[in-house]
Parts: C-alpha cells; sequence; structure tokens
C-alpha cells in the first residue's frame, strides 16, 4: 500500500475527476432524463413511441460501446468536443473528458426516464381521477396532485441510478481520463506485489462515496415520508 | 398510469393543437435522422468497403463465434456461479445467528459498491496475469460472479420476504425447524418470485462483459477491436456491435418479461433496495 500513501495527490486528484464526472454528468442526465419522461407521458403519440425506442435502445447497450462512439467513431463524422479547454489548478477539462460526460449523460438519462416514468406509475389510479372530479385541469393535476407522489416514489430507483452513474465513471479510465481506476491500474501495473492494499484502499474510498450518496437519497426519502 | 387519466378526451381546439405538435415533431425527429444520415454519408461511412468485412461469411463467423458465443458464454458462468454466491450469502444475511448475518452483509454491501473495473484490475493482476487467454476470461467471470452475487444476495433476500409471511409460519405451526422451513417452504416459493429478476441480472451481465476491454479478454468488444484496427471502419464497427448487444439483450429482456408474467402473474415486480438502505425488513 506504499505507492498509495506516497502518491496522495494523485490519488486525489483521481478523485476529484471521478466526482467531477459524477456531478456533472449527474446534473445533466437529471435534466434530459426529465425531459424524455415529459415526452414519455405525454398526449403526443410519436413523441411517446420515438422517446420508448430511444431509450429501449440506449438502455440496452454496454456503456463502453457508447464511450467508443463518442470517443473513437464520433470524430470521423465529425464529432469533436475540441472546443472545451478549461483548467482549474491540476485538473484540466479537455475533449476527452467532455466526451467521456457526454457519453455518459446519454447513457444515465435513459435511465433516469425509466425511473421517473416508474415513479408516475406508482402513483394510484384513484389519484388522478379524484383530480378530475373535482375539476382540476391538466396543470393543476400534475402541479398538485400527480407530480409531489411521483418524485416521491421515484427517489429509490433515482438514487439507484445515481450510485450506478458513480460506479459507472470508472468505465471513462479506459479511455486515458486519469480518474480512480486509471490510476489504480497505473498503481497495480507499476507495483503487483501490493495490488491488494492498493484495491482496498481504493475500494474503501469508492464505499465512502456511494454512502454518501446513499446517505442523501435516505435523508431526501424520510423528508418526504408521508407515514 | 394511463395518460388519459390525466388529461380530458381532447375537444376540437385541442385536438388541432396537437395536431400541430405532432407534424412539427414528426418533421424534427425525421430531421435528426436525416441530419444523422447525411454526415454519416459526408464523411463516408456509408462507402461499400467500410461495410464489406460485416458482409463476408469469415468475418461474421469470427463476430459470432469468436465473439458472440465467447461473449454469452463468459456472462451465463458468471451469472450461474452469481446464483451459487448470491444463495450463500443472501441466506446468511437472513440468518438470526449475528455472527453469520453481519459478515454476509458486511461482504454484500462492499461488493455491490465497489465498481466491477477495481474488481477486474484486482483479479487479473492476481490471476490473469500468468494465465494469457483464458486468464482474460476467467478474471472477466470471477469478477462478475462476485459483483452480480452481490446483487443477487439482494434479490434473493428480497425474494424470500416476499413469499407471504402466513407460510412460515404455518410451517413452524406445524413442527418444522428453520432449516426446513428455508429449504421445504421458503426457497421454493422464493425461486418463482426471483426468476424475472435473475434473468435481468443476465442483461447486466452481458452489459458488463463489455469491460473486459480493459484486460483484454476474448469476446465482441476484442473481434470489434481487431476489425475496427484492420478496416478503419469504427463507426460501421460500433453500429454493428451495438446492433447486437441490443438484439441480445432485448431477447433476454423479453424471457424475464415472459418469466414475470407465467411464474408471478399480477403480482408486483420483486424491488430490490439500493445500495447503504438499511431496509427495515418490510415484505415488499
Amino acid at each position: 500500500m506504499e505507492i498509495v500513501l506516497d502518491n496522495l495527490d494523485l490519488v486525489a486528484l483521481a478523485f476529484t475527476y471521478t466526482v467531477l464526472l459524477f456531478l456533472i454528468a449527474g446534473v445533466l442526465s437529471m435534466v434530459f432524463g426529465t425531459l424524455l419522461a415529459a415526452m414519455r407521458v405525454g398526449p403526443i403519440d410519436v413523441l411517446n413511441k420515438a422517446t420508448a425506442v430511444y431509450v429501449t435502445l440506449v438502455r440496452n447497450t454496454p456503456l463502453l460501446i457508447l464511450l467508443i462512439f463518442f470517443r473513437i467513431a464520433g470524430p470521423k463524422v465529425g464529432l469533436k468536443f475540441g472546443f472545451v479547454e478549461i483548467e482549474i489548478g491540476e485538473i484540466r477539462i479537455t475533449d476527452l473528458f467532455t466526451a467521456c460526460v457526454v457519453a455518459l449523460t446519454v447513457y444515465t438519462a435513459a435511465f433516469v426516464c425509466e425511473a421517473l416514468r416508474s415513479g408516475v406509475n406508482a402513483v394510484p389510479l384513484g389519484q388522478a381521477e379524484a383530480a378530475r372530479a373535482i375539476g382540476l385541469p391538466f396543470g393543476g393535476t400534475m402541479r398538485n396532485v400527480v407530480l409531489p407522489q411521483a418524485f416521491r416514489a421515484s427517489v429509490p430507483p433515482l438514487a439507484s441510478v445515481q450510485i450506478a452513474l458513480l460506479k459507472n465513471t470508472t468505465v471513462c479510465g479506459i479511455f486515458g481520463v486519469s480518474e480512480a481506476f486509471f490510476r489504480m491500474h497505473s498503481f497495480t501495473n507499476s507495483e503487483p506485489g501490493e495490488r491488494y492494499g492498493i484495491f482496498i484502499s481504493f475500494a474503501v474510498i469508492f464505499v465512502f462515496l456511494v454512502e454518501i450518496v446513499s446517505f442523501f437519497a435516505n435523508q431526501l426519502e424520510r423528508r418526504w415520508r408521508i407515514a | 398510469m394511463p395518460a388519459n387519466v390525466l388529461f380530458d378526451s381532447p375537444g376540437p381546439a385541442t385536438v388541432a393543437r396537437h395536431r400541430i405538435y405532432t407534424v412539427l415533431a414528426v418533421i424534427g425527429l425525421v430531421g435528426v435522422l436525416a441530419f444523422v444520415v447525411w454526415r454519416l454519408y459526408a464523411n463516408g461511412q456509408l462507402e461499400y468497403e467500410l461495410w464489406e468485412p460485416f458482409l463476408t461469411p469469415a468475418y461474421i463467423e469470427a463476430l459470432l463465434v469468436d465473439g458472440l458465443l465467447v461473449t454469452l458464454e463468459m456472462a451465463f458462468s458468471a451469472v450461474l456461479l452469481a446464483v451459487v454466491f448470491g444463495l450463500i450469502f443472501g441466506v446468511g444475511k437472513l440468518s438470526d445467528h449475528a455472527w453469520i448475518s453481519w459478515p454476509c452483509w458486511a461482504v454484500v454491501e462492499f461488493f455491490r459498491a465497489v465498481p466491477v473495473l477495481l474488481l477486474m484490475t484486482l483479479v487479473f493482476y492476481s490471476y490473469g496475469v500468468n494465465h494469457g487467454e483464458s486468464g482474460a476470461y476467467w478474471t472477466v467471470v470471477l469478477s462478475l460472479m462476485v459483483y452480480n452475487g452481490a446483487v443477487l444476495a439482494e434479490v434473493f433476500r428480497a425474494g424470500i420476504q416476499a413469499v407471504p409471511h402466513g407460510q412460515a409460519e404455518a410451517a413452524y405451526a406445524v413442527g418444522m425447524r428453520k432449516t426446513q422451513v428455508m429449504n421445504i417452504i421458503m426457497l421454493p416459493q422464493a425461486v418463482k418470485i426471483m426468476l424475472p429478476a435473475i434473468i435481468s441480472q443476465c442483461v447486466v451481465a452481458l452489459k458488463d462483459t463489455s469491460l473486459g476491454y480493459v484486460v483484454a479478454a476474448p469476446g465482441l468488444t476484442a473481434v470489434g477491436r481487431l476489425i475496427y484496427n484492420q478496416f478503419e471502419n469504427q463507426v460501421p464497427t460500433a453500429i454493428v456491435l451495438a446492433g447486437m448487444y441490443i438484439t441480445v439483450n432485448l431477447l433476454l429482456t423479453l424471457a424475464a418479461t415472459w418469466a414475470q408474467k407465467k411464474f408471478v402473474g399480477e403480482k408486483k415486480p420483486l424491488e430490490v433496495s439500493a445500495v447503504g438502505h438499511l431496509d427495515d425488513g418490510r415484505a415488499v
């Protein structure tokens, strides 16, 4: 484990990239996923079916194929992200980072859409019927009756999806982003004898990050609980 | 809930408005598709010579046998082993003896929270590095076994808790001991409830076999990399690989839906708690 303790700054940088990837992709995927869910639940059939096809395609493709598409196949059709060049201290946000964020967003948004849709479907039918019966229009039904209950019901699946996103940021390490998996792989490559120590240290930090996300999800669930 | 409960039957003004939206949506979608096809064409990605490998029998055979078959073998071996792993740790978590249930809980939570790639690196440098290609194959299978086993342990626990409580109570009333209740009454009924979730986990395992890319494991992505390195046809290869994964995963999802309808019927599908969620033990 000495190599980890000797290079704590590299480890900290790696986990900074991990957290950055997670936060940016998380927020973007929530926005995009909400949009997809709105199209999926809406009255326009064409959008409904098109979104269903898109979500099915993306959910059944491995993340690696999406990353290969955005990183290796994309530049061949002119899909480059070279316009992004930000440097904050030691953190460099390049076209590679952007391609990874876009791939993660596209992948996770499909799962967010399904999670939100399962939340909407969990609201009992009688709620919407009662809302119509007292004369609420569509906007009022959604805003006052359906959506609050839907958000409450969709918190557990959304938490699972975001935890899966946190773990999926490791796949970006395959393409060169120096985040946690990349750093662990390079440490283990240089010091194979210490592989167990390296694994335990990186795994413990990951478990810690996952527990933080899970803790926030639990707190949210508890705050919104009705019974 | 069906959308027709949320909004009334549309009146004439709304029908007209929806018609406009539909036309705009169709124009938008067709526009996006046309743009994508135009970009592919403008960059020469629709040339026959880029797609030729996928129409040549030798390469199709390599793709299907060396690629798809190996990937399916890896995924199914991993899931079979994971079922055993999950059974042991899932039942262990439900044990009344704290010295069994707490270590089982710790193992399951740990392996659910650790990314698969970290596991793969550890297993590769412990075992795979010395065994060449079959080493890489078993690296992928072992790491997927551990990760999916931890997830399946949660599925087993949720499945056993989904069996109606009266079954266990009646068994205890008749005089059966704990092990008999578990083996004769609970597990057989729980397996029916868990089958759709296990088949869904096969989909996850199949997608995760693609991560064998990082340890140079055989499989669909490895064959794909060989093809695009040789022919410089990254875009067609990515499209074909995605298509193959999607087809197999859709078939598996259909199997899971069929199993859900046949064995579980109208009851709710299994809900497995997220990582770190301290389940208060209520039945699903």
